[in-house]
């Protein structure tokens, strides 16, 4: 019997540096695997005599490897950020809603992330990426408030590169050596010719930032089921014994971290629920 | 099988088959100032005499003039002390990544004393704890193996409302056995196998047509003795309605966020966990605890707490309390035993609260 409250060990295999206060690591089980994750869930992970946070899946591996990007923001954060190769980490999960990218085949898949928000959705647009032909066009409009913080910056390039992929990067402020957009990812959104009941969205960021896509969005004619956000609350069970995720009537780590902005909208834009 | 009846002596036998069945038997005692729930090894330490007046902020034993023993409305605990601990160890681990479940041996309690507003509260617990995807396995085991002898409640106080939430004075189903206390008798049910076969072990005859007629009518004088009712408006949209309401700001200036409603509370079942490393740091538990809504960390995330204001407090907690629960587990969180009210230290009463809100949903 699988006890959900008891992680299970993980050590880390990789670590790679992403900025200046985010690390990507990549993880392997020790003696036994959890399920495996769908993009969009999270795992609650310790880190060892720290303590436990919500990290949602970056990286889905074959091998029964799971990828979790970390920004380094609190005690737990930071230490999971710090793990080197070799440490052990507490894993439990998956827990949660999916992004349910294979939900949206036949349709334009339009993504869009700012700052660490990119990390959950890179699972949508690798998967996407593996089975191509199943969308019409796949747009991903990426911010970070500096050139040197994307995450996946060689990936992103790698995307950019690509001719069946529509990339937009953006910065919040002018830099030296970025010849990119200037300004937040509303505005490439805004510049978008959407089909808007042919598309599906995909918004992973700060909730500001997810509600002025989201407007931008229903602004398109975009129905607001067609449009996806993740939610983050503290958690401390992730699996809806705590108490601690409540958003009105949603507990997060049960019913999201994925919701429709139809969910979404009544609830983040009352301050202090 | 109808009602039996067995004299008021007969509970201590009742009490020792239990124990001699290998039941902790759980049920109310005086301990200093309040009635409290603790382990019993003998009837006599129930509170024969005394009674219990309760009011906004308020609660005082008083001596009866009879030595009823079920008389008490409810004191400052519940059985969610019992059921769903304050604290208990969730794992241990050393740094070789196992870690090793707490194992618990599963307390077999007899609960002694629960009124419908209780037993209303412990299916609620069942409902959250015990009825998700991910049950909690601790609470689970507890819940299977309780013995629950459940009181009709003839005695309802100053801050009752159970019969406006349909949880009593009547005890519902889910007992094992439900006792209604007489001047010199109690009239007993048996709900369960269980309770029948224990039932046959303890000194009892049918009961009487006037037995039977006077705990109903002992009964119905309770249901209209409630010292409050829940303004019979619909909770769930009055609440989901009222997020942006100005009283919220009126209750704040009244609520010191001290969160003992929480704490009183029969149904209300946030925890938070508490990792700990010994010394030489090889060695490291997880822990749960209860948690309430009310402090500030409770809704921290990176960047600060969601719910920083007083008011955004007070509005989570009575909402989630009335309205959200039906949402996330298809009922109310409230069973109306009044505890918040009694033991609230500025007497803020949620009935009162809900008819400020409705009155201002009508403006």
């Amino acid at each position: 019997m699988t006890e959900p409250m008891l992680p299970v060990g993980y050590r880390v295999i990789d670590r790679t540096v992403e900025t200046h206060d985010s690390a990507t690591i990549q993880l392997e089980p020790i003696d036994r695997s959890l399920d495996r994750f769908r993009p969009g869930q999270f795992a609650m992970m310790y880190a060892y005599g720290v303590g436990e946070v919500p990290i949602s899946i970056s990286g889905i591996g074959d091998d029964g490897t799971l990828t979790h990007t970390i920004r380094s923001v609190g005690a737990v954060s930071r230490a999971l950020h710090d793990a080197r190769p070799g440490t052990v980490i507490g894993v439990r999960g998956p827990f949660g809603t999916t992004w349910a990218p294979e939900g949206a085949a036949g349709n334009d898949l339009v993504v869009v992330a700012g700052g660490v928000g990119l990390a959950p959705l890179r699972p949508v647009v690798l998967s996407a990426l593996a089975a191509r032909s199943a969308y019409s066009r796949v747009v991903v409009i990426a911010g970070a408030r500096t050139p040197d913080e994307f995450l996946f910056r060689a990936e992103l390039d790698a995307w950019t590169a690509r001719d069946d992929l529509d990339v937009e990067l953006t910065v919040d402020q002018p830099a030296a050596g970025w010849d990119g957009t200037v300004g937040f990812v509303t505005e490439p959104l805004a510049r978008l010719r959407l089909d808007p009941e042919r598309t599906v969205a995909f918004l992973c960021g700060p909730e500001p930032m997810m509600r002025f896509s989201a407007r931008v969005l229903l602004r398109a004619q975009m129905p607001s089921d067609r449009i996806h956000v993740s939610l983050e609350r503290s958690m401390k069970c992730g699996i809806a014994l705590c108490g601690h995720c409540q958003l009105g009537p949603l507990l997060v780590c049960r019913d999201g971290p994925v919701v429709t902005y139809t969910v979404a909208e009544p609830l983040l834009t009352v301050p202090e629920l | 099988m109808g009602h039996a009846t067995i004299d008021t002596d007969e509970l201590g036998t009742l009490v020792q088959v239990l124990i001699a069945d290998g039941y902790q038997v759980i049920g109310p005692t005086m301990t200093g100032s309040a009635i409290e729930l603790a382990e019993l090894t003998d009837a006599g330490q129930l509170p024969a005499g005394w009674g219990v007046e309760t009011g906004p902020g308020h609660y005082r034993l008083h001596r009866r003039e009879d030595d009823a023993m079920f008389a008490h409305s409810a004191g400052p605990q519940s059985w969610k002390t019992f059921l769903h601990p304050p604290r208990r160890k969730l794992w241990s681990s050393d740094t070789d990544g196992s870690f090793q479940g707490a194992d618990e041996e599963t307390p077999r309690y007899a609960l002694l004393g629960v009124r419908g507003c209780d037993l209303a509260a412990i299916g609620k617990l069942r409902d959250v704890l015990g009825g998700g995807t991910y049950p909690d396995s601790s609470f689970q085991a507890r819940h299977q193996a309780l013995f629950i002898v459940a009181v009709n409640c003839t005695e309802p106080g100053e801050v009752c409302f159970c019969a406006s939430m349909g949880t009593g004075p009547a005890a519902g189903p889910g007992a094992d056995l439900t006792l209604t206390e007489m001047s010199d008798h109690f009239l007993v049910e048996a709900g369960t196998d269980a309770g029948r076969e224990l039932l046959a072990r303890i000194d009892h005859r049918d009961a009487t047509t006037d037995e039977t007629g006077a705990a109903r009518s002992a009964l119905e004088m309770a249901a209209h003795r409630m010292g409050r009712a829940m303004p019979e408006v619909d909770l769930r949209a009055l609440l989901a309605g009222s997020r942006e309401s100005s009283h919220w700001e009126d209750v704040a200036e009244r609520c010191l966020t001290c969160g003992n409603c929480t704490m009183v509370c029969p149904t209300c079942f946030c925890t938070t966990t508490e990792d700990v490393t010994d010394l030489t740091g090889d060695h490291a538990e997880r822990w749960q605890h209860w948690s309430s809504c009310f402090e500030l960390d409770f809704s921290h995330v990176h960047g600060g707490s969601v719910r920083s204001s007083g008011e955004s407090r007070y509005r989570q907690w009575l909402t989630h309390k009335l309205s959200t629960w039906y949402d996330q587990f298809g009922g109310s969180g409230c069973v109306g035993c009044g505890r918040c009210i009694a033991w609230c230290p500025v007497g803020i009463d949620l009935t009162e609260e809900i008819s400020r809100l409705a009155e201002s949903a009508h403006d």
